[in-house]
């Protein structure tokens, strides 16, 4: 395995994530509330039925704004390269809704809070789909050869 | 009003760190995909040091009555591994490969100005709104 050392950019994760689980700290410390990006965006769009319409909206306005406001700020941050066409980036985001809604969470439910929940479901799910991430990348690029 | 504060408020620091942490940059994120090629293992510590907030507060979680800002925890009651949570994470972890994008990066990415990110999104909440649809006649 070829490992790609690169300091800076452990430290920017480190430093995101624990931005990240501040905010899942503060949606269940206060809100009672597990902050699941596809589940706080499912019950939103697909769900009518919730009440819960507002925190939900303001949660993924936030997360707009939040990117926004940093990538504004921090002006060293790499470009955001995308990784395939038109055509994948509808394939790909038809399977992310539906995987992430049938399977009950995406890296932010079950990888964030779940596994913290010590919750055997998120721990599986988590495995499984950074596996399966991991397979189809190395299809992708290993045995059909294409490069981004 | 307190609540949807909150939620404001971590939405804020949610998408701030998403995009701090690389996880934006779907570069970044397949290249922590390949470890078949130049492993770039950066977004295990995006993980790790989430899980290191997490981790204390879910503890005190289990340990607590209910939130300080709403009546109860609203938790997953889902116990057993069923095949719906093994099928669903599959597919997930496909799209994640083909794209580099997972749902919270993908809403974060949506001011980057990418009409492909627009496509992944719209067609992420498609997807949402099919398994919906289909889920009583799939299971």
């Amino acid at each position: 395995m070829n490992v790609l050392i690169d300091p800076d950019s452990w430290l920017r994760a480190a430093g995101g994530g624990l931005l990240i689980g501040l905010a899942a700290a503060l949606m269940i410390i206060f809100n009672g509330r597990i902050a699941g990006v596809s589940g706080v965006l499912g019950g939103l769009i697909v769900d009518r039925s919730s009440g819960d319409r507002r925190w939900r909206s303001m949660f993924l306005g936030g997360m707009v704004l939040g990117a926004a406001l940093l990538t504004a700020l921090v002006t060293t941050l790499p470009p955001v390269r995308l990784q395939t066409g038109w055509i994948g980036m509808a394939a790909a985001g038809l399977i992310v809704g539906y995987g992430t809604r049938m399977g009950s969470g995406c890296t932010s439910g079950h990888g964030v809070c779940g596994i913290a929940r010590l919750s055997t479901r998120s721990i599986v799910a988590t495995i499984t789909f950074m596996t399966f991430g991991a397979i189809t990348v190395f299809v992708i690029r290993h045995l059909l050869g294409v490069s981004s | 009003m307190n609540t949807a504060l909150i939620s404001l408020l971590a939405g804020l620091l949610f998408g701030a760190g998403l995009a701090l942490g690389g996880m934006t940059d779907p570069g970044k994120v397949v290249a922590f995909l390949d470890v078949g090629g130049q492993w770039d293992p950066s977004l295990a510590f995006v993980m790790g040091s989430a899980l290191l907030v997490t981790f204390p507060v879910f503890a005190w979680v289990r340990r607590s009555d209910r939130p300080l800002f709403a009546d109860r925890f609203q938790l997953p009651s889902k116990r057993d591994l069923d095949p719906q949570l093994l099928a669903g994470a599959v597919l997930f972890g496909i799209g994640w490969g083909i794209a580099g994008l997972c749902p919270g990066p993908a809403i974060a990415n949506l001011t980057a100005g990418s009409p492909e990110i627009l496509l992944f999104v719209v067609a992420m909440v498609a997807g949402m709104w099919l398994r919906d649809r289909t889920a009583s006649i799939t299971g």
